[in-house]
């Protein structure tokens, strides 16, 4: 089953067509890289994937529930990255986290364990989260997509920000995710980190996905066993 | 759902907390608005007890709005909203519990606000419960529209504008029922409190119907 | 598109038009010649062949924002989303209309223009705060959806809470002033009910003509923005044909 189906996919973000007609099929596990410049739609894409979004025309089908109709049940099941991180300034690291952890039913204890993954020290965990620079913010809303072990994570530039150990903690938090069976798509600029991570690799262009520039066949495989897929 | 209730609930009022803005800023606004409304009154002792009721009702409408505006700020800060959102907790139960929480902060600031009015007005009160209640019911039915508003005007540019003239003429009935209900608690006139309590109670429930109902859609327009 | 996109006008539209241009030629007639002057009110009486079908009418637009919006909520209609903009703008017309008769007509009847203690008018003065917040809303602009969303609510919210207004207000005020409804308290002259009911069947004609023009304007807008969207996206499209072309891929 596909985890990600979108058939010419039409968003618009007030009266201007941000997604302009998707097509585009995930199957699970799979690491999907989008790249594109500025303004293409990639970010939009992922907030569309998280069933926050509601389409305009097309259809788009994300784990199973059709973004039309159940777009509460979407939201529930993913984990979501966005450029803000979603997170509220006066409340702090371990506040905000119980938060999300109460109100999507997960065990308040593993609150932890999910902050010890993204390496946010003891130290600043008691800190309100307004007082934190952007890397340090940015780990803990990773930490939040983390806690809710989605099974379908969208990271809009999860390298962002972060330094060498931070990027390094990413990686491997998505290769885990992928190893576990989560599906992961990632907006990323850091292409040579994204590169080696990613399973496929993906052109947003003008609120669509094209065939990928580079190779021809959009997909990255470093093990050379899928076939090419033509377009 | 009651978790939910007073997860959002407990959040809201945590936030307001520790930015201190009831406390140092709402509380002094609305005593500033009461001494100013003795100025402007002359300081006549008699029209001022004439006026107390609505005087102190009109002061509640406007911290009502700015309790209102801070509500819908935390969400819609840093795309907070949408953490609300993904969290998957019932729009209903984020209504109830972010409208206790205006409610909560609304209602510390009435409590200090009646030692305001039997000081400066010089009011003496007749009826204890019927003050109280008064106070709990309309607090009540001013958060539940207030909230229902306030999500309303949210994704609104001119936010700040439009949350009072939408928010105000809907607020008539109360400031009506809640001024006279007082006027009965405080002696000032012989009116039946009760009954505009029952009023204002219906107000509440009408209102808190519509919110519960309409604030789900409402949150899937971003 | 044929000529009649551009012109909200047509064969209905004329006929009713001149309908309500002959009926208002007749209502003046009545009301000022047909219809006896009242045994208190003088020639001030006349004033009610305006008042009392306007705020009829508020009332009719008001219900009808209100089903509209239902209809939009329930099942995402713009059509009946234009209804109910197209009615509270209409609305609103009417509404100021009724508060300025009522407000006129008081002078000479109650001696004083503004007075706190009639339940009606005071309802309808509130009900008009309302609605221009309503519009206020409206112009605020935004995502097509989320505006229509918003106006919903707020026209629910006004719709529902008329009676707790009214009754607020009738309570507040039981040394009520107002003419009992003139309508059904049967003191009318024969002529003067007449004369009424002529009013009334004007005003709704009147209103629903207007309703078509205004409906057909938001329609078009509806569906220019419809055009500009099929360009936006030939736009968008194009960045990425654009983008392709230019790499090795084709």
């Amino acid at each position: 089953m596909s985890i990600v189906a979108l058939r010419d996919a039409v968003v618009l973000l007030g009266r201007f067509p941000a997604l302009s007609g998707v097509d585009l099929e995930v199957d699970a596990a799979e690491i999907v890289l989008l790249q594109g410049p500025n303004g293409a739609g990639k970010s939009t894409l992922l907030r569309f994937c998280a069933g926050l979004l509601r389409p305009h025309s097309g259809s788009a089908v994300v784990l199973g529930h059709d973004l039309r109709e159940s777009r509460p049940a979407v939201r529930r099941s993913v984990g979501l990255l966005g450029h803000d991180t979603a997170l509220y300034d006066d409340l702090t690291v371990t506040e905000n986290l119980q938060f999300l952890a109460r109100a999507s039913r997960i065990e308040p204890e593993e609150v932890g364990s999910a902050l010890d993954r993204l390496g946010v020290s003891a130290r600043l965990r008691d800190v309100v989260v307004g007082r934190l620079s952007a890397g340090q913010r940015r780990r803990v809303a990773l930490a939040g997509v983390a806690l809710r072990r989605p099974e379908l994570w969208l990271l809009d530039e999860p390298h962002a920000g972060l330094d060498q150990g931070g990027r390094d903690l990413v990686d491997g938090l998505v290769a885990e995710a992928a190893a576990d069976g989560a599906t992961v798509l990632v907006a990323s600029h850091d292409l040579d980190r994204a590169l080696d991570l990613a399973t496929r690799r993906v052109s947003v262009v003008g609120g669509t996905v094209t065939p990928d520039a580079v190779g021809g066949a959009g997909i990255v495989d470093p093990l050379g066993l899928s076939s090419r897929q033509e377009r | 759902m009651y978790t939910d209730i007073w997860l959002v609930a407990d959040k809201d009022l945590r936030i307001e907390w520790r930015s201190r803005v009831a406390l140092s800023q709402i509380l002094p606004f609305a005593l500033t608005v009461l001494v100013l409304f003795g100025f402007a009154l002359n300081a006549n002792r008699e029209v001022l007890t004439a006026a107390t009721s609505g005087l102190f009702w009109l002061t509640v409408l406007f911290v009502a709005v700015v309790a209102v505006q801070r509500s819908t700020a935390i969400e819609t800060a840093d795309g907070a909203r949408r953490a609300l959102l993904l969290a998957g907790i019932e729009p209903s139960s984020v209504f109830v519990g972010k409208a206790l929480a205006i409610a909560v902060q609304v209602l510390g600031v009435e409590i200090l606000m009646v030692g305001g009015v039997l000081v400066f007005y010089g009011a003496t009160v007749e009826s204890f419960p019927l003050l109280l209640a008064t106070c709990v019911v309309a607090t009540l039915a001013i958060a539940a529209s207030g909230t229902l508003l306030g999500a309303l005007v949210a994704g609104v540019r001119a936010r700040e504008t439009v949350l009072p003239i939408l928010l105000l003429p809907l607020l008539a009935p109360v400031l009506i029922a809640a001024s006279r209900a007082f006027d009965d608690a405080l002696g000032v006139l012989a009116v039946d409190g009760w009954a505009w309590l029952g009023l204002l109670a219906g107000f509440g429930v009408v209102n808190a119907l519509l919110g519960t109902l309409a604030y789900g859609p409402l949150l899937e327009e971003t | 598109m044929s000529a009649d996109a551009v012109n909200t006008g047509s064969r209905t539209t004329r006929l009713l038009g001149s309908a309500v241009l002959v009926g208002v030629l007749a209502l003046i007639l009545l009301g000022f010649f047909g219809a006896p002057e009242d045994d208190e009110q003088a020639d001030a009486v006349r004033m009610i062949f305006v008042h009392v079908p306007s705020a009829f009418l508020t009332y009719a637009a008001l219900a009808t924002t209100a089903l509209g919006s239902v209809m939009w909520l329930w099942k995402r209609s713009r059509w009946w989303d234009v209804v109910a903009h197209s009615s509270a703008e209409i609305g609103v017309i009417f509404c100021g209309l009724t508060l300025f008769t009522g407000s006129v007509w008081g002078r000479p009847t109650w001696n004083t223009y503004w007075d706190w203690g009639d339940v009606r008018l005071v309802t309808t003065l509130i009900l008009f705060l309302m609605l221009v917040g309503y519009l206020a809303l409206r112009s605020a602009g935004g995502d097509e959806n989320a505006v229509a969303t918003r106006a919903a609510v707020v026209g629910l919210l006004a719709a529902a809470n008329v009676p707790i207004i009214n009754r607020s207000v009738e309570w507040w005020a039981n040394r009520t002033l107002h003419q009992k409804s003139s309508l059904t308290d049967g003191n009318l002259e024969d002529l003067t009910l007449f004369t009424l009911v002529v009013g009334i069947v004007v005003w709704a004609l009147f209103f629903v003509w207007a309703m078509i023009h205004r409906f057909r304007i938001g329609w078009l807008e509806h569906q220019l923005q419809a055009v500009d969207l099929e360009t936006a996206l030939a736009q968008r499209r194009a960045e990425a044909t654009a983008e392709s072309t230019g790499e090795a891929n084709q």
